[in-house]
């Protein structure tokens, strides 16, 4: 890692070691007991020891592939649709708008950001349930479109495109690219978006994160259970488990499926993970 | 905040009074920006916008009911005043909620930040080989939905599987029941501050990595310790960041939602009011009182607002200003 650029005397400390080690532990024990868990038999799942694995992964997983004809996977194919296409929205809307809000001066522009700030302030699920009603209105509710829609608008991704074009793009380019007549959108697009490609990458996977996570929005939105992201449908699922216990085992392993995506995601991309919240605080 | 920077300023100007040379201009150059903003005001004032406004409105009407209320014309909408406020403050179950959730806050936010704050500062230090791992490890949580955390800890906490009950179990303390009711307000705040560690830990990270190195050369060499040096250099330089992280992690735990609601089938202590929130679903959904419902989701609101505002104030802090 980075241990090259440090100073010469710094010493190793057993104490930071051990911490560090045990928030590890901590944070991988969930993580690995669902492992395990997810090859027990419905009978060992609740008679071996918590972290002593099985065989019956393969069962496991097509026990929940059979469940009502892979109702399991058209789940995780929705979440995918609502976190992909939602996040790549947002991201587009998010960039369009930051460019705007740092690159041009014009009447309504302090309104236009503090109307941001308190979009970022503003506890989102508490909207939920006045999206429902207005969306009931206009006879949209339990579609796709109810839980897309509400999931593009991101406060605190405008915030932080703002703060990626106001540092990552030169004025001194966008000039030079009008003078070769190029259009405002041209220059977007082929100047603009480029030059905030990490920004935007980070701002998607906020969004992602978030709509991937969101449980409120489609739980509310969403009666139609082959509309569910795999949030709503494990939580039904687990409400299914009270009454038939033999559930259970396949809610483990749902949930161990339902994480492999988001955690390869993570691992994959995790240097755009520095993310700075107060960014434009710190230059001040 | 209204002081325009010299730079945009030349821009704007020299693109008002010099269309570029010979290409015909589709639009006025004054309307680029709104043009840009388009997409995003459309969508703030339909899903962010109008869904408050709305809730205001319907926190302030009230249905009445004209005889039996049978046939058509029976039922219609009328203005309530504060009716709904006064129904929903008073509401037995309300203010148990409200102090579940101050409780639940208490121990959540000084807890994860705290955590957050030691995991950042022991990575930052960088005096022990294991840093990438714990780094990745900790930050591995923030990738499994809150839905997901809920149930593998609500399984976790079930005496049958916990393996924490076979300890007590086996050094003789009893064996307490971690979904019972004096047990479950720690139960739902160790699933958010397992989830939020991680994050908080790489905000505060990042921020520290953006020191130079340089500022902690002279402190050194007078001798300070890397305690000392976190604590009078490190953490006032970031103090910022800790302040976006506090008021983030404020507005994530006052709307406490899918923890709760998906450990309900593991524990019988979770009523479905447990959270404001909760309460909020409930009279919205199942008693169809959305009156009452809009006028919790407004007080929730103004709390949240005037908390995390009032917090910013309070701290006189620079974050969420126009930087420039």
């Amino acid at each position: 890692m980075a241990v090259a650029a440090l100073p010469a005397k710094a010493r190793r400390s057993p104490a930071a070691t051990i911490l560090l080690l045990v928030g590890a532990v901590y944070c991988l024990l969930p993580v690995l007991w669902v492992l395990v868990a997810a090859s027990k038999s419905p009978n060992e799942l609740f008679s071996t020891f918590t972290f002593l694995p099985s065989t019956h992964l393969f069962d496991n997983i097509a026990d929940l592939s059979g469940y009502r004809d892979g109702l399991y996977w058209r789940w995780m194919a929705n979440t995918a649709l609502y976190a992909g296409v939602g996040a790549g929205l947002s991201t587009l809307v998010s960039a369009m708008a930051g460019f705007a809000l740092a690159k041009f001066s014009f009447p309504g522009k302090g309104v236009v950001f503090n109307m941001v700030l308190a979009g970022v302030l503003v506890p989102g699920v508490i909207l939920a349930i006045p999206q429902y009603l207005l969306l009931a209105k206009v006879g949209m509710t339990n579609t796709y479109w109810s839980v897309l829609l509400p999931s593009i608008i991101s406060p605190y991704g405008i915030y932080l495109a703002r703060i990626f074009a106001a540092a990552a793009v030169p004025n001194e380019v966008l000039e030079a690219s009008r003078v070769d007549g190029a259009g405002d959108w041209r220059t977007f697009a082929t100047v603009v978006l480029p030059m905030m490609r990490s920004g935007l990458v980070t701002v998607f996977l906020f969004q992602f994160v978030a709509i991937w996570n969101n449980y409120m929005l489609p739980y509310i939105m969403l009666g139609n259970d082959k509309l569910f992201p795999v949030t709503v449908g494990l939580s039904g699922l687990l409400n299914q488990g009270a009454q038939q216990p033999a559930m259970y085992t396949v809610v483990v392993t749902g949930a161990l499926l339902s994480v492999v995506p988001l955690v390869a995601l993570f691992l994959a991309l995790q240097r755009f993970w520095q993310v700075d919240l107060a960014a434009g605080a710190v230059k001040a | 905040m209204t002081t325009v920077p010299a730079t945009e300023q030349v821009i704007a100007e020299r693109s008002v009074a010099t269309p570029a040379a010979g290409r015909p201009r589709r639009g006025r150059r004054a309307g680029t920006p709104y043009a840009f903003l388009a997409p995003a005001i459309v969508l703030f004032a339909a899903f962010l916008g109008a869904p408050i406004v709305y809730a205001a409105y319907l926190s302030l009407r009230k249905v009445q009911v004209k005889g039996l209320g049978l046939g058509s014309g029976a039922r219609s909408e009328v203005w309530a005043g504060v009716e709904n406020y006064v129904r929903s403050v008073t509401d037995a179950e309300f203010l148990p909620s409200v102090g579940r959730i101050g409780a639940y806050g208490l121990i959540v936010v000084p807890v994860m930040l705290g955590l957050a704050l030691l995991f950042a500062l022991l990575l930052d230090a960088g005096r022990t080989r294991v840093g990438g791992f714990a780094r990745t490890a900790i930050f591995l949580p923030y990738a499994v939905p809150a839905v997901v955390a809920s149930l593998l800890w609500g399984f976790l906490y079930l005496p049958r599987i916990s393996p924490l009950n076979d300890i007590l179990e086996g050094s003789g303390l009893g064996s307490p029941n971690l979904l019972g009711s004096s047990w479950i307000l720690y139960a739902v705040a160790n699933i958010a501050i397992w989830g939020g560690t991680g994050f908080n830990m790489i905000v505060l990270y990042t921020a520290l990595k953006a020191i130079p190195q340089d500022m902690y050369e002279a402190a050194r060499l007078d001798g300070a310790s890397e305690v000392q040096i976190a604590w009078r250099i490190k953490i006032p330089i970031i103090a910022p960041s800790l302040v976006m992280t506090f008021v983030f992690s404020l507005i994530a735990t006052l709307q406490v939602f899918a923890e709760p609601m998906t450990l309900r089938p593991l524990s019988n202590t979770i009523s479905a009011t447990w959270t404001p929130l909760m309460k909020v679903y409930r009279d919205a959904f199942i008693r169809n009182d959305i009156y009452s419902a809009a006028a919790t989701s407004v007080i929730i609101a103004v709390a949240t607002f005037a908390l995390s505002f009032g917090f910013l104030k309070l701290v006189g802090s620079r974050a969420f200003r126009q930087e420039d």
